[in-house]
């Protein structure tokens, strides 16, 4: 069989394959993508610190990607987002480490699964309902107004409740907020845990609890998120790495892929309404849930078909959402009329 | 692969980061100057003029 760098050549195309699919979610939704990547693997027999660390290589080198692109748009704030990397640092060892123990226990494809199951099934009926209710509202879009300043009705009532916690030393931040370190950092260990123990950026969980949690402005939040994911990223995997855990077999065709669909994702940003596709992303989160949970019931049941079943809804929900994307993008052109909606990635 | 096998542990998970890093850059440069060279004669083809 032919092979590449001892990689063989039919698994080089499924992960270019798989990360092109991805690519183009994430290039258009600017979220969620990369988060069907550790299910997969899981579903596919990795073990759980290969599946979680790997997924956690690719986040960090679409990370880069997506920050070099937003690296003119001056939405970052350092101070945020080195404090931010303090906690996240703390919160990514205790996950790893959650990891390698259950690991131990074997009882960590389990759990991860489990908590999978949960998050991608909560987030999805969220972002479906918000689809059918016809809301904007829904998933964490990377859409950003660079023009947008704070306005204290914006600030959402959490947030103005932490904000009130003097505890020094109080940081200033981009949009004249002060907030107490110690938030900041607790914040920032949460989203890291979470990061650590599912292999993910943490982008979806990260930069809603920027805006909800300490009340940064959402531009800033986008920016401050992109930035705190290329080092949430390099970190975790650099942690995984060392306990063997990324393959690069895998991490280099997918992100190959996903950095072809991500450029094909963006521009149909500029062609397609968001709207009339989020109600496929809700779905598609929801059967990526399913799919964890068809898996889990085969292990339990010990019935090996269930775990194709499971393949077959992840990979078969991405391409019917990507698939869409393209679709509408392709239609809309060929009618010669175009969308609203702004472009960030 | 990549003869990084050789390494140590911190050695080889640096140069495993690394190698995403870089990898991520080659992407973005590479389908950068594809997307200015082919993207407008794409675009024709796919909108049908």
């Amino acid at each position: 069989m032919f092979e590449l760098f001892g990689i063989p050549a039919t698994m080089l195309v499924m992960f270019a394959g798989f990360g092109l699919l991805i690519g183009i979610l994430f290039g258009f939704f600017g979220m969620g993508g990369s988060f069907l990547v550790t299910p997969a693997l899981l579903v596919m027999g990795y073990p759980s610190r290969v599946a979680v660390g790997s997924g956690l290589a690719f986040v960090f080198g679409t990370s880069v990607i997506a920050t070099l692109k937003h690296r003119d748009l001056g939405q970052v704030d350092y101070k945020l987002g080195v404090s931010m990397i303090i906690g996240t640092t703390v919160g990514l060892e205790v996950g790893k480490e959650i990891v390698l123990y259950l690991e131990e226990l074997g009882l960590a494809g389990n759990i991860i699964s489990i908590t999978y199951v949960l998050l991608l099934g909560g987030i999805g009926a969220f972002v479906t309902y918000e689809a059918l209710k016809g809301d904007s509202g829904g998933g964490v879009s990377h859409d950003v107004d660079e023009d947008a300043e704070i306005d204290a009705d914006d600030i959402p009532e959490i947030a103005k409740k932490i904000q009130s916690y003097s505890l020094p030393p109080m940081l200033t931040l981009r949009g004249g907020i002060q907030v107490s370190l110690w938030m900041i950092l607790a914040v920032a260990f949460a989203t890291g845990l979470l990061s650590g123990f599912l292999g993910v950026g943490g982008g979806f969980i990260r930069m809603p609890a920027l805006f909800y949690l300490i009340g940064v402005p959402v531009p800033i939040a986008v920016g401050t998120d992109l930035f705190e994911i290329m080092f949430s990223g390099g970190i975790g995997s650099f942690l995984y790495a060392q306990s063997g855990g990324v393959d690069l077999s895998i991490v280099a065709p997918l992100l190959a892929g996903s950095a072809l669909g991500a450029r094909v994702g963006s521009a149909a940003t500029s062609i397609v309404d968001e709207d009339e596709i989020k109600i496929y992303f809700g779905l598609m989160l929801l059967l990526g849930a399913l799919a964890v949970a068809v898996r889990q019931a085969g292990n339990y049941l010990g019935m090996g078909v269930l775990d194709y079943v499971s393949l077959a809804l992840i990979l078969g929900s991405a391409l019917m959402v990507a698939g869409a994307v393209v679709y509408s993008a392709l239609k809309s052109m060929r009618a010669g009329t175009t969308g609203t909606t702004p472009t960030a990635d | 692969m990549f003869g990084i096998e050789t390494l140590g542990g911190t050695s080889q998970a640096a140069a495993l980061v690394g190698l995403v890093f870089v990898e991520a850059m080659v992407l973005y440069v590479g389908y950068g100057v594809l997307e200015s060279v082919l993207g407008p004669a794409v675009m024709k083809l796919l909108g049908g003029e």
